[in-house]
């Protein structure tokens, strides 16, 4: 169909500090014990797009990266590392492999992805519109995580993530304006000549960027030579060329022109009105996923505590396991205790032993944990190889590879690093734990 | 313009309430009896249904929306009637085409002309008789070939002298004979389609004639064709028993026409009829089951009559798949690319068509975008828009039906070890089985897919890739500006010319050649006001308002409501048009033919602007059995009104069935001309340009 895909998989991200560490880049965080980025490219191979391109930050990710997937993909993808180095954005990544692009439009898909929203669809809408930049927007949860969540009183830190503010045609095809939401201040500004140009706009905060991306080749390559300061798709490119359709710069040369020798067409019979009147140079359009299509981003603590929970529950067929009849997954290996009990959506790996009278809800335990007796935890994620002694109270936290818990420790909303050591009888509240 | 044709009185509205062509009405006393019994009687043999449909209405006006009621004819005429067609001798079916013959050479021409001219329907019986019976000729030549081949002759000749008379005379009549001849000529060109043809003919016919009485003369000869026909096609059939069952009645038949000869042409053709009819009383029995409720009324007689034509629907390619034949269906989902829901609470009368929920087609598409690896991303595109709607209208669905090939073509490459002309063939042959999941194709876009093919199939096979592309590619570019671009440049040169100063011009809908006409007119200065005529749901005349206004033109936009009070100031009406056929029937957006009527009625004319390229030679007498069905939704909801939303939840009302036509047919009778590339012809020679030039199209 003409479309490369590009997976921008990220390195170590500065917004999940205490999760991420030299073993444990961004794209293989685990969500339901699977790293990341499997969504990403598992979700690309059911729409049938198999040769993809990867770029990671930096080359000692690029390698645990590219060894992951050479590995779990061997016979199924055909993917393409490239490493970048780091901090050169979003943009910077896709000049680097620019050179690697040929077709006539170029799908960029973040990495850290979690959605079944197909991706035909979004290529779709960008064929059959013409559209020079097609972005999926997503439907934000109005409460974020379930009610039960917050009666915990796990959300009451948490800070609403600022609105998106996006402006749309009638039709709610074409996107007249974005501003991302760090950006709006108390009040946002509209060009005037794109509301003229349109009669109405309708303003919506409720939508979210998913970070996938239909780009026409030439024109996104014309943009990236030209302006050389941007940095990130989201943040310059994208919001430049929906500033910029009435009156770009970038020749529309890509468009293939239908006119043959000499003779215009005008098939304006078809165009709608609005578009009789607005002379774009480019279209910019939005696929709004349909309500009931799970579609989240990993880009923050939050949001990997969440999608984790999600993936194991709501959005269950995501994770690819099949549920038992509790309504969670139990590895056959894993072994409980006495008076031990799994709740639902919940996920305990292989390997992984439970003492006596301990008590799960809603978590992700990984592989082989040590949990000893009497030990509640509740919405959290355990990754690998974690060691719980007796009777510790974990709520809301998250503890990564070979951390130890010793005796009697209590975490409320708490991050622990990687290999972290908590002695016996501590308590802590909402903080990041790691190794300085 | 109204001097062109015979003053005729406007006919009863009762009479045609949906879009039913030919008029006719032609008033009793001037059937001339014998004349006329002859041509019908040919004609009754094969196609013209138009005949039925007119004696239907001179016989009784039922309810137009029916099929044609049961035909009422004095026993005399029965038996007039058998006289020729009887005789299925070569030497008596001359007497078809001699008429024609006779009028060219001698004084009998008025004669004739008369008799054709017998209302509008008269010509159209004369016309459609030529046909008929040299299509009759060609079946009957099996059993005496070099007299088939005499027969040929004398229409070939017929055909080649009456041209000439065409041009001196100018007359609808001998346009329409020529259209007579000129068939001949064709199925002389290639008899195996002619063949074809006739058969298909006589299957149409024999599906009207279903309607009739049993006794009715007309009848019987179907049923004798039906042997024919199932003679002819006896190599086609599949199963075993079919087959059997066929020799058999072939066998009875023959038995039968050898032992009476002459005498016994009614116990041939009975004979011939009735094993048609032992073997396929299992059709009979489906057929029961799934015919709608327009045929509960009919008695088993008719369906008796009716089911050799159902049986021989196996033999025959189908021209269109009918959506209530259940089988056939689940057939084509499987084959399916775009998994379509079938919509529920659908019309009756409209079963046939496919209709679909509109919700859940396009997302499921969309989604599958990545997966349809066998269709071109240009010809993909253009499926999606025809899904959604963003592309309408005839010539811009051709055009870019056509640049998606285009497309296709340049990115084409022959797969090792196969021959580009059937690969090629075959891949345009999947996009177009694509594009018609999407949305049924409409005729503008048949013609030019059969063009494409056509023009693949003429490729030499030494002819290199590269060079086949490339030709094919100029031979579609050609097409685009021929057909249409250029095409709508004269057009709009021809119209202009009827526009004066203080003319009030009627348009309906949105048609982009008649946007162009009044563009044009502006620009020449010429001072006009402009009727812009809309209609629910799709309200395409405010683009083509909005447009009109912003150029300066002054224009009253009114919806169709309110056609009779403007129709009073109307000095002229333009209309464009999906298709035309070659009974002059003018196939456009629903609402046309109301439009036409109302005008008629007031005497306005009606000038319908149409490229050649979207005629057809199909004839279509109503706007039932072939049409498109639209999202019923749209017509129950009316946008920004709230309170008028009745029919919210109308899918859970099991005795609610909404429906959305899409097209109508216009009779040929309301339109006063049709302005074509070729000039302003009247819709009686619509044959013409589609012979003569339909021929060039296809062939170059």
């Amino acid at each position: 169909m003409d479309f490369q895909v590009v997976v921008m998989a990220g390195g170590y991200s500065k917004n999940l500090v205490p999760l991420v560490s030299q073993e444990m880049p961004k794209p293989l965080l685990p969500v339901a014990n699977r790293p990341v980025l499997s969504y990403v490219l598992e979700l690309l191979e059911a729409s049938n797009l198999k040769d993809l391109i990867v770029v990671v930050e930096g080359e000692d990710v690029a390698l645990r990266v590219g060894g992951w997937i050479s590995g779990a993909y061997v016979d199924r993808l055909h993917v393409e590392v490239a490493a970048v180095p780091e901090e050169v954005g979003t943009a910077g990544a896709l000049r680097a492999v620019a050179h690697h692009l040929t077709a006539k439009d170029i799908l960029v898909v973040s990495g850290d992805l979690v959605s079944d929203v197909p991706p035909g669809a979004v290529a779709a809408t960008h064929r059959r519109l013409d559209a020079a930049v097609t972005a999926l927007l997503c439907i934000t949860p109005v409460s974020g995580p379930s009610e039960s969540v917050s009666s915990v009183g796990k959300d009451k830190g948490r800070k609403l993530p600022r609105a998106n503010i996006v402006g749309l045609d009638h039709t709610r095809q074409y996107l007249l304006h974005v501003a991302a939401g760090a950006e709006v201040g108390k009040d946002i500004k509209i060009q005037k000549s794109i509301l003229r140009a349109n009669d109405q706009m309708e303003i919506r905060a409720d939508l979210m960027d998913a970070h996938m991306y239909a780009f026409q080749r030439t024109i996104l390559q014309e943009v990236l030579d030209q302006k050389e300061m941007f940095h990130s798709i989201k943040h310059d490119v994208f919001p430049y060329l929906v500033r910029t359709q009435l009156r770009s710069e970038i020749s529309d040369k890509g468009a293939p022109k239908n006119g043959l020798n000499g003779v215009d067409y005008t098939l304006n019979g078809s165009e709608p009105a609005s578009e009789i009147l607005t002379n774009r140079t480019h279209k910019c359009c939005a696929y709004i996923a349909n309500k009931s299509k799970y579609c989240s981003r990993l880009n923050s603590v939050q949001a990997f505590c969440d999608i984790n929970r999600d993936v194991v529950g709501e959005a269950g067929h995501l994770s690819g396991y099949s549920f038992s009849a509790q309504n969670n997954i139990v590895h056959p290996s894993a072994e409980l205790g006495s008076k031990t009990t799994v709740g639902p959506q919940c996920m305990l790996d292989e390997g992984s032993k439970l003492g006596d009278k301990c008590s799960v809800k809603r978590s992700v335990i990984g592989r082989h944990c040590r949990i000893g007796s009497n030990v509640k935890i509740f919405n959290s994620v355990v990754m690998n190889h974690v060691t719980i002694e007796d009777g510790c109270f974990i709520q809301g936290s998250v503890i990564c590879n070979n951390a130890q818990l010793q005796e009697r420790v209590v975490l409320k909303d708490c991050q622990v690093g990687a290999g972290y050591v908590l002695t016996v009888g501590s308590e802590y509240k909402s903080e990041p734990l790691s190794k300085k | 313009m109204d001097s062109r044709r015979l003053p005729r009185t406007v006919i009863d509205p009762k009479v045609r309430l949906v879009g039913f062509f030919t008029s006719g009405d032609p008033p009793p006393a001037r059937f001339n009896p014998n004349t006329a019994d002859a041509t019908a009687a040919t004609a009754a043999a094969i196609s013209s249904s138009s005949q039925n449909s007119d004696i239907n209405l001179t016989g009784n006006s039922l309810s137009p929306v029916m099929i044609p009621p049961l035909r009422r004819m004095s026993p005399r005429r029965c038996d007039e009637m058998q006289m020729p067609i009887g005789s299925y001798n070569p030497s008596e079916s001359l007497l078809g085409t001699s008429p024609s013959r006779r009028g060219i050479n001698g004084p009998d021409f008025s004669e004739v002309a008369t008799s054709a001219w017998l209302g509008i329907s008269g010509s159209m019986k004369a016309a459609a008789s030529f046909p008929g019976s040299s299509g009759e000729m060609m079946m009957v030549g099996k059993n005496g070939g070099n007299a088939l081949v005499k027969n040929m002759d004398t229409t070939e000749l017929a055909a080649k002298t009456v041209p000439g008379v065409t041009e001196k005379d100018g007359g609808t009549l001998t346009d329409m004979k020529n259209e007579g001849a000129g068939t001949v000529r064709h199925q002389k060109q290639m008899t195996t389609r002619a063949e074809r043809r006739a058969i298909q003919e006589a299957q149409r016919a024999s599906k009207a004639a279903a309607m009739m009485d049993e006794k009715d003369g007309g009848t019987r000869t179907d049923i004798k064709n039906e042997g024919a026909g199932t003679v002819r096609h006896q190599k086609q059939t599949t199963t075993k028993a079919e087959r059997r069952a066929i020799q058999e009645a072939q066998r009875a038949s023959k038995a039968v026409t050898m032992m009476d000869g002459k005498g016994g042409k009614s116990i041939a053709s009975t004979g011939g009829g009735a094993p048609s009819i032992s073997n396929q009383e299992k059709v009979l029995k489906q057929s029961q089951k799934k015919d709608g409720p327009q045929e509960t009324g009919a008695t088993s007689e008719k369906k008796v009559s009716r089911n050799p034509d159902k049986d021989r629907k196996k033999d025959i390619p189908q021209p269109r798949m009918q959506f209530d034949d259940k089988n056939r269906v689940e057939k084509a989902k499987r084959r399916a690319v775009v998994n379509q829901f079938e919509a529920r609470n659908r019309v009756e009368l409209f079963r046939h068509l496919p209709q679909y929920e509109h919700g859940p087609q396009l997302p499921y598409l969309e989604s599958k975008f990545f997966h349809l690896d066998n269709i071109h991303p240009s010809v993909y595109k253009v499926g999606l828009k025809y899904l959604s709607g963003t592309i309408t209208g005839g010539n811009a669905r051709c055009q870019e039906m056509l640049l998606a090939f285009r497309e296709a073509i340049i990115d084409y490459s022959t797969p090792p070890e196969k021959v580009l002309v059937r690969d090629l063939t075959s891949k345009i042959g999947s996009y177009v089985s694509f594009l018609i999941e999407c949305r049924p194709l409409s005729v503008s876009m048949g013609n030019a897919i059969r063009f494409l093919k056509n023009r693949v199939a003429k490729l030499h096979h030494n002819v290199s890739e590269s060079e086949a592309k490339s030709r094919l590619i100029s031979d579609v570019d050609r097409f685009i500006n021929e057909k249409i671009i250029v095409a709508d440049q004269i057009i709009v040169q021809h119209a202009v010319t009827k526009i004066r100063d203080g003319d009030v011009l009627l348009i309906y809908g949105y048609s982009t050649v008649v946007e162009m006409i009044l563009l044009h007119a502006h620009e020449q200065g010429k001072q006009f006001r402009v009727m812009v005529v809309d209609s629910r749901p799709k309200l395409e005349g405010k683009i083509l308002l909005r447009k009109l206004v912003m150029k300066g033109l002054s224009c009253t936009y009114t919806h169709i409501n309110a056609i009779s009070y403007v129709m009073h100031e109307v000095k002229c009406v333009f209309l464009g048009a999906s298709a035309i056929l070659s009974n002059g029937t003018v196939f456009s957006r629903v609402g046309t033919a109301c439009i036409a009527m109302v005008a008629h009625a007031f005497r306005v004319p009606v000038l319908i602007c149409c490229e050649a390229y979207k005629f057809h030679e199909r004839v279509q007498l109503d706007s039932i059995c072939s049409n498109e069905l639209g999202n019923p939704d749209v017509i129950s909801n009316v946008p920004g009104k709230e309170d008028v939303n009745h029919l919210a939840n109308w899918a859970d009302h099991k005795n609610l069935q909404l429906l959305n036509l899409f097209y109508d047919a216009t009779p040929s009778d309301y339109v006063s001309m049709i302005v074509t590339e070729h000039g302003m012809v009247p819709p009686t020679s619509v044959p013409v340009i589609v012979r003569e030039y339909g021929k060039d199209q296809f062939i170059f």
